[in-house]
C-alpha cells in the first residue's frame, strides 16, 4: 500500500511516488489542508441540517477527505470526474459550491451544477452505472485525439469514483472490460471505505479489491486513502498514464466512512466503537497538520483565519438551504426531452388548467412560497 | 444515392446509417458483431469497410457496456447508433436505457442530452429459438424520457432510422425483423440532418413521432406498427371483399402516441382494432383503448379490440403462428366490431 504520510505525521520515502509530491512546498500543503478543513466543516453542516429538517437525506464524508481531496487536485481543468454521490470533497475541487450540492438533498433539484463548466457530472445513485459513462466519455476523447499528443494543456483524462460494494456490480466490471480493450484514458478510483452500507468487503470480495484490475489487464495500485499526499501522487500517476496514451489505472484507496451510510443508517448496528476508534487514529485530516507543526508550516494566523473561514462557510451553508425555494410546480414537466413530445406537453396543459380552477387553493400556495 | 430505389428494409436501414455516417461525423455505430461480419441480420453489412473501426464498432459481448459507454460518447459530443443482436437481449442493459438513458436531460434540467439510438430487431416469425421474437416496445413506451419508433416499410425505415440519428433525444427504434427480407420502392433522395439542434430535410417527410395514414376507409380503424402493419393492410384488402372499408392507421411512434391522428380516424370511422405482436395485457392496445374511449366516447359504435400476444412467455416457434396476431385473427376482430 503506498503511504507518504504516516498517521502521526511523518513522511515516508516512496522512490516511485514520493516525486510526484516533491513539487508541493509549504504553502501547496497548507491549500490541501485547508480543503479537507472546509469539506468536514461543510459535510457536518449538512448534517446538521438533515437532522434539523431541512434536509431530506445526507451522505457524509467525513473520513474520506484524503482521498477525494488528494485525488480531485491532481486533476486538470479539463480533466472529467464522474463522482458516485459522496463525493463532496471530489467536488470541492472542482470548483463546485459546495451548497449546490444540497439542492439535490434538499429535493428541489436533481443535480445542482453544470457538469461540464466543472468537468464534474451530476451524482450518480444507481450504484456503478456511472463508470461505464466515464468509460465512454473517455473513449469519446480518444476519438476527438487529446490522448497521446504530448501538450498538457490538450491530453485529457477522466475519472470514475466508486465504492468497494460498487466493485461487485456489473456495470463496473463492464467498465473495466472496455476501459481495457479500449485503452481508454480513464483512471478508476475506488474508495474502499469498509463498508457498503452494512457490508464488509470480504461479502464483495474473496481477493482484496486491488486484485481485480489484474484480471482485465489494467494496472492497478492501492493508496493509503487517508493520506492526502499519497492519494495525490497515485492519482497523478495514473492521470498521466492516461493522459499519455498508456490506457486506464485502477487504485483502491483504502479508507473509512466515519459516518453512517446516510442520515438514514445506523451502523452501530453492524460494527463496532473499537472499530470507529481504530479509524479515528488515522485521520487523514489530523496527519497533514502534524506534519505541517513538525515542519513549522502551520503558523497560528493561518489555522486563526482558516476556523473564521469555515465557521462563515457553515453559517452560509445554512442561509443558503433556508433560502432555497420550491420549486413552481410546471417544473415537473420541463426537460424530460430535449424537444416536444405530445404526451408531456398534453398533461402539463391539463394539469395547468386543474391547478388554475383552484384559484383560491393557488393564490394561498403562491403567498406560503413567496 | 438518389433516386427511387427497390430494395429490402435491411437494406433501407443500411442506407439510412450509411446517410447518417456520410453526413455527421459524430454519428457511431456501436454493437455486437456489426463490424467485420455486418450484424446477424447483415443491416449494418459494408459500413465498418467503409467507415472505419473507430466510427462502426465491434463492441464486446456486453449490452449494459454498449449502452453505458454510448452514453458517455454521446455526453461527449459523440451521437451512438447502437446495435442489440436481438430484443430478447436488451435486459442487460435495461438499467442503464431506463435509469440513465431516459433520465440524463430531466436529471441536468436540460443541460446535458443524449442522443442515442438504440436499434432492436424485434418481433417474430422468423422461426427463431426463444428470447429472439420478443416485442418489448412498451417497456420502454412506459419511461418518460425515451422516444420509441418502429418503421413498418422500407421508404419509412430509411428516413426514420435518420430522424432517430438527428433527434437529441434517446430513441429505441425497434425494427421488425420479420421484414427484414420484404422489398419496396425507397426515394434515397431524402436526407434528415441535425445541426444546433434543428433538424432539417431534403424532401417532404412525416414527422419521426406522427403516424401515417396506411390505407383509407370509412367504416373501421386498424392502429398497427411494425411488422403488424402489412397485416392490418392484407386484413383491409380481405375486408373489403366483404363490403367493409377500414383505415390502416400505421403509428410508427409508440412514444408519443399521435393522437391526433388516431383520434380522427376512429371519429370518422366509429371502430378501433389495435394490432401488435406484443402481449395485448397492459399493452399499446390498453392505452389506445383509453385514449379512444375517452376521445371518441359519443362517435364509437364498438368497444376498442385488441389482437395481439397472449399473456404466456414467446412460445416454441411451432406455436408462433397460434400466438401471432394472424390475418384470420384479426379479421375475427374486425367481423366482431362491426357486428355491434
Amino acid at each position: 500500500m503506498v503511504q507518504l504520510l504516516t498517521p502521526t505525521g511523518e513522511r515516508r520515502d516512496d522512490p516511485e511516488y514520493s516525486p510526484r509530491v516533491a513539487h508541493l512546498d509549504a504553502e501547496a500543503l497548507r491549500g490541501l489542508y485547508r480543503d479537507m478543513v472546509l469539506v468536514r466543516r461543510f459535510d457536518g453542516e449538512a448534517t446538521s441540517l438533515q437532522r434539523q429538517g431541512e434536509l431530506g437525506l445526507w451522505a457524509q464524508c467525513l473520513g474520506q477527505e484524503a482521498a477525494q481531496v488528494g485525488s480531485g487536485r491532481a486533476l486538470a481543468p479539463h480533466d472529467y470526474a464522474f463522482p458516485s454521490y459522496r463525493e463532496h470533497g471530489v467536488a470541492h475541487t472542482r470548483g463546485v459550491d459546495l451548497a449546490d450540492l444540497l439542492r439535490l438533498f434538499r429535493g428541489i433539484d436533481h443535480g445542482g451544477w453544470d457538469p461540464r463548466a466543472h468537468g464534474f457530472h451530476p451524482y450518480t445513485l444507481v450504484v456503478g452505472a456511472h463508470t461505464l459513462h466515464a468509460t465512454g466519455y473517455a473513449m469519446g476523447v480518444q476519438r476527438d485525439g487529446l490522448v497521446g499528443t504530448g501538450d498538457p494543456a490538450r491530453d485529457t483524462a477522466v475519472i470514475a469514483y466508486f465504492g468497494d460494494g460498487a466493485t461487485s456490480q456489473g456495470d463496473v466490471n463492464e467498465s473495466f472490460v472496455y476501459a481495457a480493450v479500449n485503452n481508454a484514458p480513464l483512471v478508476l478510483f475506488c474508495q474502499n471505505n469498509q463498508w457498503a452500507i452494512s457490508v464488509p468487503p470480504s461479502r464483495q470480495s474473496r481477493v482484496p479489491l486491488v486484485r481485480r484490475g489484474d484480471g482485465f489487464g489494467i494496472p492497478s495500485v492501492r493508496v493509503d486513502g487517508n493520506d492526502v499526499l499519497a492519494s495525490y501522487a497515485v492519482t497523478a500517476m495514473a492521470l498521466e498514464r492516461a493522459r499519455s496514451g498508456g490506457g486506464p489505472t485502477f487504485i483502491e484507496a483504502f479508507t473509512y466512512r466515519i459516518g453512517a451510510h446516510t442520515t438514514s443508517d445506523d451502523p452501530t448496528r453492524y460494527r463496532s466503537a473499537a472499530e470507529d476508534e481504530y479509524w479515528r487514529q488515522r485521520d487523514p485530516i489530523e496527519r497533514l497538520r502534524l506534519l505541517l507543526v513538525a515542519e513549522g508550516e502551520l503558523p497560528e494566523t493561518f489555522v486563526a483565519a482558516l476556523e473564521v473561514e469555515a465557521t462563515a462557510l457553515a453559517e452560509r451553508i445554512r442561509a443558503f438551504v433556508h433560502g432555497l425555494p420550491r420549486p413552481a410546480t410546471s417544473e415537473m414537466f420541463e426537460h424530460v426531452y430535449a424537444t416536444p413530445h405530445a404526451i408531456v406537453d398534453s398533461e402539463r396543459a391539463w394539469f395547468a388548467q386543474y391547478e388554475a380552477s383552484f384559484l383560491d387553493t393557488a393564490a394561498a400556495d403562491g403567498r406560503s412560497h413567496a | 444515392m438518389t433516386g427511387i430505389e427497390r430494395m429490402t428494409f435491411a437494406r433501407a436501414i443500411n442506407c439510412g446509417l450509411r446517410r447518417t455516417l456520410e453526413t455527421d461525423p459524430k454519428v457511431l455505430l456501436m454493437g455486437e458483431d456489426i463490424g467485420t461480419l455486418g450484424g446477424v441480420f447483415r443491416v449494418t453489412d459494408g459500413l465498418q469497410k467503409d467507415f472505419g473501426a473507430d466510427r462502426v464498432v465491434d463492441t464486446p459481448l456486453a449490452e449494459s457496456g454498449i449502452v453505458g459507454t454510448a452514453i458517455g460518447l454521446a455526453l461527449r459530443g459523440y451521437r451512438p447508433v447502437l446495435e442489440i443482436q436481438f430484443d430478447g437481449f436488451i435486459f442487460p442493459a435495461f438499467n442503464q436505457i431506463t435509469t440513465q438513458l431516459a433520465k440524463m436531460s430531466y436529471r441536468t434540467r436540460g443541460r446535458l442530452n443524449l442522443p442515442v439510438v438504440i436499434r432492436v430487431p424485434y418481433g417474430g416469425g422468423i422461426g427463431a429459438v426463444e428470447h429472439h421474437s420478443e416485442s418489448p416496445e412498451v417497456l420502454f413506451a412506459h419511461t418518460a424520457g425515451l422516444r420509441v419508433v418502429s418503421p413498418a416499410s422500407p421508404a419509412d425505415a430509411f428516413v426514420m432510422i435518420q430522424q432517430a440519428v438527428a433527434s437529441p433525444d434517446p430513441v429505441l427504434f425497434f425494427e421488425p425483423k420479420g421484414r427484414y427480407w420484404d422489398k419496396a420502392d425507397v426515394d434515397l433522395s431524402i436526407t434528415v440532418t441535425a445541426a444546433d439542434g434543428v433538424v432539417s430535410t431534403s424532401g417532404p417527410v412525416v414527422a419521426m413521432d406522427r403516424a401515417r395514414i396506411a390505407r383509407q376507409g370509412k367504416d373501421l380503424t386498424i392502429a398497427a406498427y411494425g411488422a403488424t402493419v402489412s397485416t392490418a393492410l392484407k386484413v383491409a384488402e380481405a375486408a373489403a371483399a366483404e363490403g367493409v372499408s377500414v383505415e390502416v392507421v400505421d403509428l410508427r411512434s409508440i412514444s408519443p402516441l399521435d393522437a391526433e391522428t388516431l383520434v380522427t380516424s376512429v371519429r370518422k370511422t366509429g371502430r378501433c382494432v389495435v394490432v401488435h405482436e406484443a402481449p395485448v395485457f397492459y399493452g399499446t392496445g390498453g392505452e389506445i383503448a383509453a385514449l379512444v374511449s375517452e376521445a371518441c366516447f359519443f362517435q364509437l359504435e364498438a368497444p376498442v379490440l385488441r389482437v395481439g400476444g397472449f399473456h404466456t412467455p414467446y412460445p416454441v416457434n411451432k406455436l408462433e403462428r397460434e400466438y401471432l396476431p394472424s390475418l384470420d385473427r384479426v379479421l375475427d376482430a374486425v367481423t366482431r366490431a362491426m357486428a355491434y
